[in-house]
C-alpha cells in the first residue's frame, strides 16, 4: 500500500488517488489553430520516465489535483506541491 | 512404526487432555496442543504423502512452513481445509486427515508404480511429447493426476476475517532470542513495538535448544519482553504469519487466532528476526519416509515428545547437530553422528567420520551407506547448514550477498529499509545474535562484532558422483539428475531453471529446495554461486488462506450498491429491486411478469399518470461568478446564454470528443447553476468540473458542490400529472416545458423543474431527504385519484425509447461524439473553447462512415429485436454496419421499436437494413430514433 | 535439432537422457545483422522465427536484457482469446489463435494449448445485451462466439455461487469454444528453439542503450556488449519501448502499470474452462498443475517496478471468493506482478516510428500473452517488407492523430 501526501490533507493511502496526467501537457489552443499531430500529442504522448517523474494526481476524497514527484521504479515518494492554476 | 511418545517430554502437550482423529482411516492418538505432525510421529504413522510425480512415499521433513511432504486434507466438522501442512495445523479431537496425492491411501497409493517409469519422465519431458493430437486430448489424465487436495463443493468458509489497519513505531518480525531482545529493547526507549510471531509462542529455537538471555533463563526474559512491550503501547501477535511486505513500509500479517484477523500494518521502523531454516543433506533416496531435519526432530522432541526413531543416524558438519544428538541420546534414542568434517570435535556421542552415500528402505528409512558400509537404522536425521530466512527482506527490494565464509546467503546492507538481526542476517551465534536485536530495537549501532569466520571445513552440497537419485524439490520431484538435465539443455539461468524444472514451485515454496537447486546448478555450470544469481522473493511469505486476505467483502458487502432513501417505502409498495448505474432502484412494481408489467405502467404514465424515484441522478451546485464560463469550457452545448429559471439539456465530451455524460442544466440565478448528471457518472463530471475550475477558472471565481445525497426526486410524469400534484396539495408554479422554479412544501423549499425525459407532462419535485417520506406519502395518497402508479426503471426505459432519448454507455459507445446522435449544431456554430472541439475535427470524426443514431421498425410481426443484434446489408457481404442499443415492445405504438448505432444512419432513414441475431436475419426500416410524438404534442399534458 | 518425439524421448531415457542439446545456442553478438529485434519475449523470439522461416532473413539477433521470456511472456495468466468486438481485434487476435493452434506441431515442441473454451460472465440484462452484442459482433467476424443462457453458463463453471447470497446472479455470458490456455514459458522456449535453429542469434543479457540513426535511417544500436550494425530495428520491448523510443526523440501514448497475477495451492480438477466475471472483473482458470491462476484489474499507480499492492490482492481476491465461496477453502501460494505497457485505447501499436528501418510492436497492455503469434508475424512483416501488413495497419500510431482508436472498453462495455 503506497502513502501519497496531499498538499491539502497529508499522507493518504494510495487508494484515496487517481493519476491524471504527466506534468508538462498544456493545452493548444484555439483548435482552429491546432494540427491534428499536435492535438494527438497532447492527448496521448507520455515519457513514461523510468526513474523521476512530475505527474498531475487528484485526491479523490478532496477533490482537488497536485504535482506529486516521485520515482516510477523504486516508488520513493519525492514530494508534491498544489497545482500552480488560477488564482485570479 | 518408528516414532513413538516420550514419557515425559513434550512441554506444549497436555497429557490429561488426550484427542484422537483418523488419519487415512487409521485413528491417531494424541494430546492437547499436539500439531497434526506431532501427533502422527508419535504415533508411529510414517509415510504421510506421495510425490507429485513419481507417486514416492514420503514422510515428515520439517517443522514449519517449510514441510513439503506432509500436506493434508483436513477435515473437522462442517469445515474442510485441503493442502494443509500437518506442521502449521493444531490436532484436533475428531478430526478425519487424508493424504493427498494418493489413492486410496498414501501406505497403499496404486500409482506408486509411476516410479518406475522415472527414466522416462525427466523435468519438462511434456514439452517434448503429446504433440501427435491436439493437447485437450492427453490433458485430462494429466490434470487428474496433478494437484494435490480437493475443493470440497458443499464447504463455503464464511467471510468472516475483519481486516484491520493498525500502525506502530518498531515492527519486529520474529519472536526469537534477536527478534524478543529487539523488542525489548525498543519498548524500553518508549516506542510502540509490534511484535509478531509464526508460532504460539515467543522464544524462537531457544524453547527446545534452552538458553539464557543476557543472563538471564530465556523464558524470563521473553515474559518480560512481553510486559515492557503492552506497557508500551505496543502490541504482540503470536501464531501470526506476516505475509507480505509492501510499499512504503506496510505490511500483511495473518492471525490465525480467535477471532481471525488479517492486519495491514504501517511501520515506521521495521527489524527483521526471522530466524533460518535448516538445509537438507543430499544422498542417494533422500526422500524417503525417515529422512528428517535435525532441528525439526528437536523441536519435536522437546516440545511434543514425538521422537521419530529409534536408530538415527545424524549427518553434520558443524557442531548445530550436537546438541540434537544429545536431547535423543537423553531420550533413550540410539544416536550415531556422521559428521563430514575432517577435524571433529568429541563430544560424546558416538560419531563416524564421512558422510552418508545413501539411504535404503522400500517404505522408509531402514538402513543407510556410510562411507560405502551398509549401517541399519530407521532414522537419518540431517543437519545441512543454516539458511537465513530473507523472504521479507527480498520483497521489500532488499537485495543478497553470497558470504562464502558463512556458506550462506546474507542481506546486502542498505538495500531494504530494515533491520535484520539474528540467524535471518547470518548471525548463528545467540550472544551475537541478542546483543545485534538490542542494538537495532535501541538504535544503537552493535559493537563487538566477532572476527569474521574462516571457510567452514565441509559444506553439504548436492554431489553429481554420487549414484542413484539426489532430490533437490521434495514436493514436486526434482533430482539432481533434473538440474544436470536443463543444464544441458540450456535452461542455467536460476529462473529458467525453476520454469523448466518446477524446481521451488510447490507449495513449500522452495524453502527446502531453492538454495539445493542453486548451488547444484552453479556446481553443474561450473559458476559461482553470485554468477549463478538467486530467484526473487514475492508475497506470500508462506501460502495465506484467500478468505483472510479477501475479508469480509463478500454477498451484500462486496461492491455495495448505494440505496435510496425511499427503499423501505418502494419495497412496501412491492417493488423489484435491480442495480443500475450503481444504485439499488424499483424495476417494477408488483407481481406478475416482468416485462408485461412495465408495458403496464409505462401505458398507465402515458394515459393518465406515473411516478418513479429520480434521485440518484447526479445533482451538483456550480456557484460564483465564474459558473457560466466553467460550464461552457466542461459542456458541449453553452450554458452561458440560459436565463434564470430556466433549464438546457446538453452533453459533457470527454478531450477526445466523445461524448461522455449528458444531462440537464438548471440556472437557478445569475450565478447558480444545477448540473444533473447521469447516476453512474456524478464522481466522474465532478472531477472534471474540478480540474477545469482548479487548472482554467480559477478557484475562487466558483464552487462545485455535489448535492446529489441530499435530496430526494420524484418525478411525476403523463397527461394529468398537473391535476395529481393538486391532488397532492402541491402548489405548483407557473412553469414553460424547460422551466425550472420554487414552491413551499411542509415549510421548506421545494424545487419544481419542468424537465420530461418520457415525452409527457412531467414534474420534477425534488426535496432535502428528510422529506422524503412526507413527499411519498402525500403523492402516494393522491396517485390512485388520478388513476396513476408507481412505475420502475424499466417503465422509464420504455417511455424514453418511445422518444429516442438516450442512455449514456448503452446507446452510445466509446466511439460516439455529439454530432452522431443528432447534436451538429454546437460543433459547427460555437467559436470558444470548450472540452473534446478538437477531437470533432479530426479525419475520422469528419468522416462519412460514422455510426449514427436511428430506430428501427420491424415488419415481420410483433416479436422484439433483441437489444446487441447487428445491423448489415440487405445484400452482399455480411458487414456489421452498426447494432441495436435498446429496444422494447411500445404499449403506446403497439409495436416493437429499437435504436440503433448505424454506420450513416442519418441517410439510410426510409431504407431498409437487416437485422442479425445469432445467425438469424430479419428485415428492419431504418426510421427517426424518435418514434413517439415527434412534434412534442404531449409535452404540456 | 534434435526432434522432440515420445520416441526420443524413450531412447533418451534409456541413456540417462544424455544426448539433449541446448533448446536454443546462447550466442554472442556479431558485428552486424540483417535484422535485429530488441526484446526477447515472446513477440521478440516470435517475430525473429517469422523473419528466418517465412521471409528468409536469417541474419538476425534478438537483444534480451535479462533472460528470454522473463518479462510479460513469464508473468500472466497464460489465456489465449479472441472474443473481440471490433473487426480489426477480431483479425488480429484471431490471427494469433490461429497460429497457436498450430504451433505445437510447428515448432516441434509441445506449448500445452488447452482450448477449454472461455466464457465472459454477465449478471445484468445490460450486460447480457452487451454479450450479444459482442457474441454477433464475433459471428459476423468469423469467429465462434455464442451468447449462452444461464443455466447452460452455470453448468460450465459448477462451483458458481448461485445461492440467495450471491451479489452477482449469473445470467449467461459469451462462449469462445476455441478460447482457453497454454503454457506461457514454453512458447518463448518453442520460438527461441526453432529460432536458434534457423540461425537466429539469441543473446541475453544484453541491453540497448541506444539507437544509432544516420540520414535518418536506423544504422545499428548501442549495446552492454558494444555498437551491432542493422538497417532493420524491431522492437518488442513492451514497457521499455518508451524508452527505447526516446533515444529518437518519439513519444509513445504508453503509460506503464503493474499487472498482478495470482496463483493458489494446487487442487485436484474443480474449474474446466476459463472465467472472466463482468460482476467482479476477477478472471480464472486452473491449471494443469492444479492451481488456480487469477487476476482482475491494475495498480491504477504507474510504475516500472514489477511489484503489486494489497489493495488490489484484497479485491481481486474478494472477488474470486465472491465468484466461488468454495474456493474459500484455498490459500494463496504466488502472487506476482508484471510491467504492462497501457495504451489509451488499449490496443498495441505497431508499425514505423522516427527513423527508416524501425518498427515497434508493443502496447499490448494487458492481453500481450495471447497475441504472440500474431505480434512475431506482423513485426516480420513489417521488418521484412517495410510496409504493413493489412491487419496491423488499423493499429499504427497514426490512428491517434486521425481520430480512429480501437477501444475495446469503450465499444464493447467490456475491459479487456
Amino acid at each position: 500500500m503506497q502513502h501519497f501526501p496531499c498538499p491539502f490533507c497529508g499522507l493518504r493511502n494510495e487508494t484515496e488517488f487517481h493519476f491524471a496526467v504527466e506534468a508538462g501537457h498544456s493545452r493548444p489552443e484555439p483548435a482552429e489553430r491546432v494540427s491534428d499531430a499536435e492535438w494527438a500529442a497532447y492527448l496521448y504522448a507520455n515519457k513514461s520516465p523510468k526513474g523521476e517523474s512530475r505527474e498531475v494526481w487528484l485526491h479523490l476524497s478532496c477533490g482537488e489535483y497536485f504535482i506529486l514527484s516521485r520515482d516510477t521504479v523504486t516508488r520513493a515518494v519525492l514530494g508534491s506541491v498544489t497545482l500552480p492554476g488560477v488564482t485570479r | 512404526m518408528t516414532g513413538w511418545r516420550h514419557q515425559t517430554l513434550g512441554r506444549n502437550i497436555d497429557r490429561s487432555k488426550p484427542l484422537r482423529f483418523s488419519f487415512d482411516g487409521q485413528d491417531v492418538d494424541g494430546f492437547a496442543g499436539d500439531t497434526l505432525a506431532s501427533a502422527l510421529i508419535a504415533s508411529g504413522q510414517r509415510i504421510l504423502g506421495r510425490s507429485f510425480k513419481y507417486h514416492r512415499p514420503r514422510g515428515l521433513w520439517g517443522m514449519g512452513a517449510e514441510e513439503p511432504n506432509a500436506v493434508l486434507d483436513v477435515r473437522h466438522g462442517s469445515e474442510h481445509w485441503p493442502n494443509t501442512r500437518a506442521t502449521l495445523a493444531r490436532a484436533q479431537d475428531g478430526m478425519t486427515v487424508t493424504s493427498v496425492n494418493a489413492w486410496p491411501t498414501a501406505r497403499g497409493d496404486m500409482f506408486r508404480l509411476m516410479d518406475l517409469a522415472h527414466r522416462f519422465l525427466p523435468a519438462g519431458f511434456y514439452y517434448k511429447t503429446f504433440m501427435a493430437l491436439p493437447w485437450r486430448f492427453y490433458e485430462p489424465m494429466i490434470r487428474r493426476m496433478a494437484g494435490l487436495g480437493r475443493v470440497d463443493p458443499s464447504c463455503a468458509p464464511r467471510a468472516d476475517v475483519a481486516q484491520v489497519s493498525a500502525e506502530c513505531d518498531v515492527l519486529v518480525i520474529g519472536a526469537g532470542p534477536a527478534g524478543i531482545a529487539a523488542a525489548k529493547a525498543a519498548a524500553e526507549t518508549g516506542k510502540r513495538v509490534w511484535l509478531v510471531e509464526e508460532s504460539s509462542q515467543l522464544g524462537g529455537t531457544l524453547r527446545w535448544r534452552g538458553g539464557e538471555i543476557g543472563g538471564t533463563p530465556w523464558q524470563e526474559f521473553a515474559a518480560a519482553t512481553r510486559e515492557i512491550v503492552l506497557a508500551a503501547g505496543g502490541r504482540i501477535l503470536t501464531e501470526t504469519t506476516l505475509w507480505g511486505a509492501f510499499d512504503h513500509g506496510s505490511f500483511a500479517a495473518w492471525e490465525r487466532g480467535v477471532p481471525e484477523r488479517h492486519w495491514r500494518i504501517r511501520s515506521t521502523r521495521t527489524i527483521l528476526a526471522s530466524g533460518g531454516i535448516e538445509r537438507p543433506v543430499w544422498f542417494a533416496n533422500n526422500d524417503l519416509p525417515g529422512v528428517m531435519s535435525a532441528e525439526a526432530a528437536f523441536h519435536h522432541l522437546i516440545l511434543y515428545g514425538a521422537a521419530p526413531g529409534r536408530r538415527v543416524l545424524l549427518a553434520m558438519a558443524s557442531d548445530r547437530g550436537v546438541p540434537v544428538a544429545r536431547a535423543l541420546t537423553d531420550a533413550g534414542v540410539e544416536v550415531t553422528l556422521v559428521d563430514a568434517r575432517k577435524t571433529p570435535v568429541d563430544c560424546g556421542v558416538p560419531r563416524v567420520t564421512g558422510r552418508i552415500e545413501a539411504a535404503h528402505g522400500r517404505r522408509g528409512v531402514d538402513s543407510a551407506t556410510v562411507n560405502g558400509k551398509r549401517i541399519a537404522c530407521d532414522t537419518i536425521l540431517c543437519a545441512g547448514g543454516t539458511t537465513p530466512t530473507l523472504h521479507i527482506w527480498c520483497q521489500a527490494g532488499g537485495k543478497l550477498d553470497w558470504d562464502a565464509s558463512r556458506d550462506m546467503l546474507v542481506p546486502r546492507p542498505g538495500t531494504a529499509p530494515m533491520t535484520v538481526v539474528g540467524a535471518a542476517a547470518g548471525v548463528l551465534d545467540l550472544e551475537t545474535a541478542v546483543e545485534d536485536g538490542w542494538a537495532a530495537g535501541s538504535e544503537i549501532e552493535a559493537t563487538n562484532r566477532p572476527a569474521p569466520k574462516s571457510p567452514p571445513d565441509h559444506v553439504f552440497r548436492p554431489d553429481p558422483s554420487l549414484p542413484g537419485r539426489q532430490w533437490i524439490d521434495l514436493q514436486n520431484d526434482v533430482t539432481l539428475k533434473d538440474v544436470t538435465l536443463a543444464a544441458r539443455e540450456g535452461f542455467s539461468s536460476v529462473e529458467h531453471l525453476k520454469r523448466y524444472t518446477t524446481l521451488g514451485m510447490a507449495t513449500d515454496q522452495g524453502r527446502t529446495s531453492n538454495f539445493a537447486g542453486l548451488t547444484a546448478m552453479a556446481a553443474v555450470t561450473d559458476r559461482t554461486i553470485p554468477a549463478t544469481g538467486t530467484t526473487t522473493y514475492r508475497p506470500p511469505f508462506q501460502p495465506v488462506p484467500l478468505r483472510a486476505i479477501a475479508g469480509p467483502a463478500r454477498g451484500a458487502l462486496y461492491h455495495a450498491p448505494k440505496r435510496l432513501t425511499l427503499e423501505d417505502m418502494h419495497r412496501a409498495a412491492g417493488a423489484r429491486f435491480r442495480e443500475y448505474g450503481g444504485w439499488l432502484r424499483p424495476a417494477t412494481y408488483g407481481a406478475g411478469d416482468e416485462t408485461t408489467v412495465a408495458r403496464i405502467e409505462a401505458q398507465t404514465a402515458r394515459q393518465s399518470v406515473g411516478v418513479f424515484d429520480a434521485s440518484p441522478l447526479g445533482k451538483l451546485d456550480v456557484i460564483g461568478p465564474g459558473a457560466a464560463d466553467l460550464l461552457d469550457f466542461t459542456g458541449y452545448v453553452r450554458m452561458s446564454t440560459l436565463k434564470p429559471g430556466r433549464a438546457r439539456y446538453g452533453f459533457m465530451l470527454s478531450e477526445t470528443g466523445i461524448v461522455y455524460d449528458d444531462g440537464v442544466v438548471l440556472r437557478l440565478a445569475e450565478d447558480h447553476f444545477l448540473v444533473s448528471t447521469s447516476s453512474s457518472h456524478v464522481e466522474g463530471v465532478r472531477y472534471r468540473l474540478e480540474d477545469a475550475r482548479q487548472d482554467r477558472i480559477g478557484r475562487g471565481r466558483v464552487f462545485i458542490h455535489d448535492i446529489t445525497q441530499g435530496f430526494t426526486t420524484l418525478t411525476v410524469t403523463g397527461p394529468k400529472a398537473r391535476e395529481m400534484c393538486r391532488k397532492a396539495g402541491i402548489e405548483l408554479p407557473d412553469l414553460p416545458h424547460m422551466g425550472v422554479g420554487q414552491t413551499s412544501f411542509e415549510g421548506s423549499p421545494m424545487r419544481v423543474a419542468r424537465i420530461s425525459f418520457t415525452g409527457d407532462l412531467s414534474y420534477e419535485l425534488s426535496v432535502p431527504a428528510n422529506l422524503a417520506h412526507a413527499l411519498h406519502d402525500r403523492l402516494d395518497t393522491a396517485l390512485p385519484e388520478v388513476g396513476g402508479c408507481w412505475i420502475g426503471l424499466e417503465a422509464v426505459l420504455i417511455l424514453r425509447a418511445e422518444k429516442g432519448f438516450i442512455l449514456i454507455g448503452k446507446d452510445t459507445d466509446g466511439a460516439t461524439m455529439p454530432h452522431d446522435l443528432g447534436w451538429g449544431g454546437p460543433r459547427t456554430r460555437r467559436e470558444d473553447e470548450y472540452i473534446g472541439k478538437r477531437s470533432l475535427f479530426t479525419p475520422e470524426a469528419q468522416g462519412d462512415k460514422r455510426r449514427q443514431l436511428v430506430g428501427l421498425r420491424v415488419r415481420d410481426g410483433d416479436a422484439v429485436i433483441a437489444t446487441g443484434s447487428h445491423l448489415i446489408e440487405d445484400q452482399g457481404a455480411r458487414r456489421s454496419l452498426g447494432f441495436v442499443t435498446s429496444s422494447c415492445f411500445s404499449p403506446t405504438l403497439k409495436r416493437p421499436i429499437a435504436l440503433a448505432l448505424l454506420e450513416n444512419g442519418r441517410d439510410r432513414i426510409g431504407g431498409s437494413v437487416q437485422v442479425f441475431n445469432d445467425g438469424e436475419v430479419r428485415s428492419a426500416e431504418v426510421t427517426m430514433a424518435c418514434a413517439f410524438d415527434p412534434k412534442g404534442e404531449y409535452l404540456d399534458g | 535439432m534434435k526432434r522432440y518425439s515420445a520416441l526420443s524421448l524413450f531412447r533418451e531415457g534409456l541413456r540417462a537422457h544424455r544426448g539433449w542439446q541446448p533448446a536454443w545456442t546462447k550466442a554472442r553478438p556479431k558485428p552486424a545483422y540483417d535484422a535485429v529485434v530488441v526484446g526477447g519475449g515472446g513477440h521478440g523470439l516470435a517475430t525473429a522465427y517469422y523473419l528466418a522461416r517465412i521471409h528468409g532473413i536469417n541474419r538476425v539477433a534478438v537483444l534480451e536484457k535479462g533472460w528470454i521470456g522473463g518479462g510479460n511472456t513469464g508473468r500472466n495468466t497464460t489465456v489465449c482469446r479472441s472474443n473481440y468486438f471490433y473487426p480489426e481485434s477480431v483479425a488480429l487476435y484471431d490471427l494469433a489463435l490461429r497460429l497457436y493452434e498450430g504451433l505445437s506441431r510447428e515448432l516441434n515442441y509441445n506449448i500445452m494449448l488447452s482450448q477449454r473454451g472461455m466464457l465472459i460472465a454477465a449478471h445484468t440484462p445490460a450486460q447480457m445485451e452487451i454479450c450479444n452484442r459482442i457474441a454477433n459482433a464475433m459471428q459476423l467476424n468469423n469467429v465462434d462466439g455464442k451468447l449462452m443462457g444461464p443455466e447452460e453458463a452455470a453448468a460450465r463453471v459448477p462451483l458458481i455461487n448461485t445461492g440467495p447470497d450471491a451479489r452477482y446472479k449469473l445470467m449467461g455470458g459469451i462462449w469462445q469454444g476455441r478460447a482457453g490456455t497454454a503454457r506461457h514459458d514454453a512458447v518463448a522456449w518453442a520460438y527461441a528453439r526453432a529460432a536458434s535453429a534457423l540461425g537466429v542469434d539469441i543473446i541475453e543479457g544484453c541491453e540497448v542503450a541506444g539507437i544509432d540513426v544516420q540520414n535518418g535511417a536506423v544504422a545499428g544500436v548501442e549495446t552492454t556488449f558494444g555498437p551491432i550494425r542493422t538497417e532493420r530495428l524491431g522492437l518488442a520491448a513492451a514497457g521499455a519501448t518508451p524508452g527505447l523510443t526516446a533515444h529518437v526523440g518519439v513519444d509513445l501514448p504508453i503509460h506503464d502499470y503493474a499487472l498482478q497475477a495470482f496463483v493458489s495451492e494446487p487442487v485436484k480438477p474443480c474449474l474446466d474452462t476459463v472465467l472472466l466475471y463482468l460482476g467482479t472483473g476477477t478472471y480464472v482458470s486452473q491449471s494443469d498443475k492444479g492451481e488456480l491462476v487469477f487476476g482482475g484489474g491494475l495498480d491504477r499507480v504507474p510504475t516500472h517496478g514489477q511489484r503489486g499492492n494489497l489493495p488490489v490482492q484484497e479485491a481481486v481476491t474478494a472477488g474470486l471468493l465472491e465468484m466461488f465461496p468454495a474456493f474459500g477453502q484455498l490459500r494463496l501460494l504466488r502472487q506476482w506482478a508484471g510491467v504492462v505497457d497501457v495504451v489509451p485505447d488499449s490496443s498495441p501499436l505497431i508499425g514505423p516510428v522516427g527513423p527508416s528501418g524501425l518498427h515497434i510492436n508493443c502496447g499490448w497492455g494487458t492481453g500481450g500473452f495471447k497475441a504472440i503469434p500474431a505480434g512475431g508475424w506482423l513485426l516480420s512483416h513489417l521488418m521484412a517488407k517495410g510496409e504493413h501488413h493489412e491487419i496491423s495497419r488499423p493499429f499504427d500510431l497514426d490512428r491517434f492523430a486521425r481520430g480512429r482508436l480501437i477501444d475495446e472498453a469503450a465499444g464493447s462495455g467490456i475491459a479487456h
